[in-house]
């Protein structure tokens, strides 16, 4: 049995490591402690309404999030602003909606169930805005990128000036940890670009990993159900698994052999 | 098939039995004579069950909530992961129960070679199996295109092109298969109604497989031929149940780490970006279990040659039965071919290794060589094996090595005895 | 002894059934659970109707959560004969008052109570509504007189938001 679950777990290592070696850069990533890492993990709510607030004041401009809906923000897991708060974020966007009784299009404040309002009507515009690039929607960006949350918050620092002879084009800037180190969006963040409601210093490095969290939550609006139900869950497989193995035991001892 | 006669007690137990033997058929299956010695290798056939349970269910669940449209087939999954209740918990099961199934399916797999599970009477059940295996891919394939991201785009588009590799038809076959001129919405909806289908295919098949594996009874350890009912064997309930069930439950705390801590190790980061038919992702990989074979493929430089390389090493299995000329079953008393087993297991591990890796240099050596070796071993090694090595003896019955509590000791008993 | 194993067995077989069978459960619900509404579908609550182009006599249809509601500007006639009915002829006894905020306007599920229907406006023997499906005659009021609808029509929570506008929700 001890042979057998050798065996079995390293299978699983095996793949497990050769899956994280290929989704691995050479570059070694910013790291920073990350709430919502671990077993336990949960959400900073501060980092997240920050992150809100950099989002907004900083990427909205560009960036659409069409799949997170104004209603999310208030939701638990996420960073629960009031639902007073959220009614007055949305009602502070316009939202196209239509058509009325004459067929035609109209604008009125945003509900709760809006989906965040894009920049951009679509992805044409985008580019023709962004000299061809477009700039990719953020609601699933931290799972569309390998390094994941270390990658866009180093991302965000890796801003350096080229190193001699790299030849860069126009409206394209260095990047340490872009792949290929080139990247179309220019250095975005600068100490005090933002002034948070709670206070906090609005350093870039804080910038960075309030918006990265806040990227985090909206990639995984369920992360801390889904830790919570998963400790829960496991417990319970480990208690049954228990109980199972002593039963089977108590019925493999009717006929004296080993299990 | 039935070992014994069964009579219901009650009347209209009776009665009902008479007309559709369902109780005879629960008999059967209870009473089932098993070897008693059967070790965890064993295991996988009831969670390979359980997997394929669980993705049917779980399958069902999502397809209430999915939409097979090129235009909305992300976006619904997103709305499956946000806003469904337990969206996120079902799809997270689904797409990590692939992954979990095709584990448990590579394991039973190597414990039939290792014990000679594919031999003499076993071949149809071997067989069955090697068809259930296509159909897994095909299934975990086809289902990998749903999300409709980058990584779906572009491994449907590479796997559909391998058929341009057949002479003359390819292109028009290609073709036929997109429904257009390249991956598109006809595609999407036709893989979505394969891919549901399947599932209940393999569930036939499963039921063949088991059916099929009830005329003989099971292998074991030992790989001898045992009498059934005796001394050797076990009523499949609650014995090999309550193991099954433990192993199962091992399993499934696996099974939960993955989906509660880390739902997206196995996929891949580009498949969370939409779609896009006009830019291709830096690197294309298929989902884990399907790399030794893309290493295969990638390994022939001749398109045509790689595809055939390819499918040969999966059919290559159908006819092990055949290539493998050793009267004895289990690699416990075959000392030889038990070295070339193991070589066997990691030289399909360097090639899952070497398909996730770029084609070139030093990899595509490797996995030249891995792919050599890997038709080596079953067209020359496994048929002069068979002939040239020299077994140990075998126990008469199973009873002697369950005592002793391992194969090995139990082989050692043996000798010992033989000796004497 | 032997009385005290057995007993010791049997307890260790029902917990291990009992918390097998918890975890099922458990494991069964969220299937369950999942074709329930969903967080996008109870988000969408409320809809707010413009109903200053209904002259009095006209009915207008709106969605609300997939049905169908009728917002009807009745006539004096309407809400007298609404008023003038005796309670004990009725089925499912209700006020008029107790239907309309404002006698003016009645607002109401456009959904028989019988099978599910949509009802036509102006027809039947009560001046109201008649359902084709099973001949359901509801009044001016929108309360079922005869045939086999069970209740009246349904009312949904609404409030006049200013003299033009109806949210109902």
């Amino acid at each position: 049995m001890k042979n057998f679950f050798k065996i079995f777990f390293s299978i699983i290592l095996v793949f497990g490591y050769s899956q994280n070696s290929y989704s691995a850069e050479k570059v070694e990533y910013l790291k920073t402690d990350w709430s919502f890492k671990g077993l336990f993990g949960k959400f900073d709510r501060g980092a997240l309404q920050r992150g809100y607030q950099v989002y907004t004041e900083v990427c909205s401009s560009c960036h659409s999030m069409k799949y997170v809906s104004y209603r999310n923000l208030a939701e638990k897991g996420g960073p629960e602003f009031t639902e007073a708060q959220v009614k007055a974020i949305a009602a502070s966007f316009e939202v196209k909606d239509g058509p009325n009784a004459d067929g035609e299009m109209f604008t009125r404040p945003g509900k709760l169930s809006d989906k965040f309002v894009m920049p951009y009507e679509n992805v044409k515009a985008a580019q023709a805005a962004n000299g061809g690039a477009y700039p990719p929607d953020m609601s699933v960006l931290v799972k569309a990128r390998g390094g994941g949350v270390d990658y866009i918050y180093s991302l965000l620092q890796g801003y350096e000036s080229p190193p001699a002879g790299f030849i860069l084009d126009d409206g394209v800037y260095y990047n340490k940890y872009m792949y290929g180190n080139k990247i179309k969006m220019s250095n975005q963040l600068s100490d005090g670009l933002v002034e948070y409601a709670d206070g906090t210093n609005a350093t870039v490095e804080q910038m960075s990993k309030d918006v990265t969290t806040f990227l985090m939550w909206t990639a995984e609006p369920h992360l801390e159900a889904r830790h919570q139900m998963g400790f829960k869950a496991i417990v319970y497989l480990i208690i049954l698994t228990i109980l199972v193995y002593f039963s089977m035991k108590r019925i493999w001892s009717r006929i004296e052999t080993e299990v | 098939m039935s070992d014994h006669e069964y009579t219901p007690k009650s009347k209209f137990g009776k009665w009902f039995n008479d007309r559709l033997p369902l109780l005879s058929l629960a008999s059967h299956l209870t009473d089932y004579p098993t070897p008693k010695n059967l070790n965890y290798w064993w295991t996988f056939g009831g969670i390979l069950t359980f997997c394929l349970i669980t993705q049917i269910v779980t399958g069902l669940t999502l397809a209430m909530h999915y939409i097979a449209h090129a235009d909305m087939a992300f976006e619904s999954v997103e709305h499956i992961m946000r806003d469904v209740n337990y969206g996120w918990l079902i799809r997270y099961i689904h797409a990590n129960g692939a992954s979990m199934f095709f584990l448990a399916v590579y394991i039973h797999i190597f414990r039939s070679l290792f014990y000679g599970s594919y031999k003499s009477p076993r071949e149809i059940i071997w067989i069955i199996g090697i068809i259930i295996y296509l159909l897994m891919m095909a299934a975990a394939f086809m289902g990998y295109v749903l999300p409709w991201g980058q990584m779906s785009f572009w491994g449907a588009t590479v796997i559909t092109n391998l058929f341009s590799a057949i002479p003359l038809v390819g292109e028009g076959i290609v073709t036929w298969l997109w429904g257009g001129y390249s991956v598109d919405n006809p595609t999407l909806t036709r893989f979505f109604t394969l891919h549901y289908l399947i599932p209940f295919l393999i569930l036939g098949l499963v039921v063949l497989h088991i059916w099929a594996l009830h005329v003989p009874g099971n292998n074991n350890p030992v790989g001898i031929d045992i009498e059934k009912p005796s001394k050797d064997t076990v009523p499949f309930h609650p014995y090999i149940v309550i193991k099954d069930g433990f192993a199962l439950l091992m399993f499934m705390i696996v099974f939960a780490f993955f989906v509660f801590y880390a739902p997206n190790i196995l996929g891949h980061a580009d498949n969370y970006i939409e779609a896009d038919p006009l830019v291709t992702p830096a690197h294309i990989v298929p989902e884990w279990y399907l790399l030794p074979f893309y290493a295969i493929l990638r390994s022939v430089p001749d398109k045509l040659l790689g595809v055939v390389a390819m499918l040969s090493a999966i059919l290559i299995l159908a006819a092990l039965p055949w290539l493998d000329t050793s009267k004895i079953r289990s690699a416990v008393f075959r000392p030889l071919y038990k070295q070339f087993y193991w070589i066997l297991v990691a030289d399909v591990l360097i090639l899952g290794y070497v398909g996730a890796m770029p084609a070139e240099g030093l990899y595509l050596l490797i996995a030249r060589v891995a792919t050599a070796y890997y038709f080596l071993h079953f067209l020359v090694i496994l048929p002069v094996l068979g002939f040239k090595e020299k077994t140990l003896p075998v126990p008469l019955s199973i009873t002697e090595p369950v005592l002793g509590g391992s194969p090995n000791l139990a082989t050692a008993r043996n000798r010992e005895s033989l000796n004497n | 002894m032997a009385e005290k194993k057995t007993n010791r067995r049997d307890f260790l077989f029902t917990a291990t059934y009992a918390v097998g069978a918890v975890g099922l459960g458990a494991t069964v619900w969220p299937m369950i659970d999942q074709m329930n509404p969903d967080a996008s579908v109870k988000a969408l609550a409320s809809t707010e109707v413009d109903i200053s182009s209904v002259t009095p006599g006209k009915t207008i249809t709106v969605l609300w959560r997939g049905k169908p509601v009728f917002i009807r500007r009745r006539t004096p006639d309407e809400i007298a004969e609404a008023k003038s009915v005796n309670l004990e002829d009725l089925k499912d006894p209700q006020k008029d008052e107790d239907r309309a905020k404002d006698p003016e306007w009645l607002v109401m599920l456009g959904v028989c109570t019988h099978l599910g229907c949509v009802p036509l406006d102006q027809k039947g023997d009560y001046n109201g509504w008649f359902c084709p499906c099973h001949g359901s005659h509801y009044d001016t009021s929108g309360r079922i007189r005869k045939g086999p609808a069970p209740t009246n029509m349904e009312v949904p929570k609404y409030e006049f938001v200013n003299s033009n506008t109806i949210k109902i929700g």
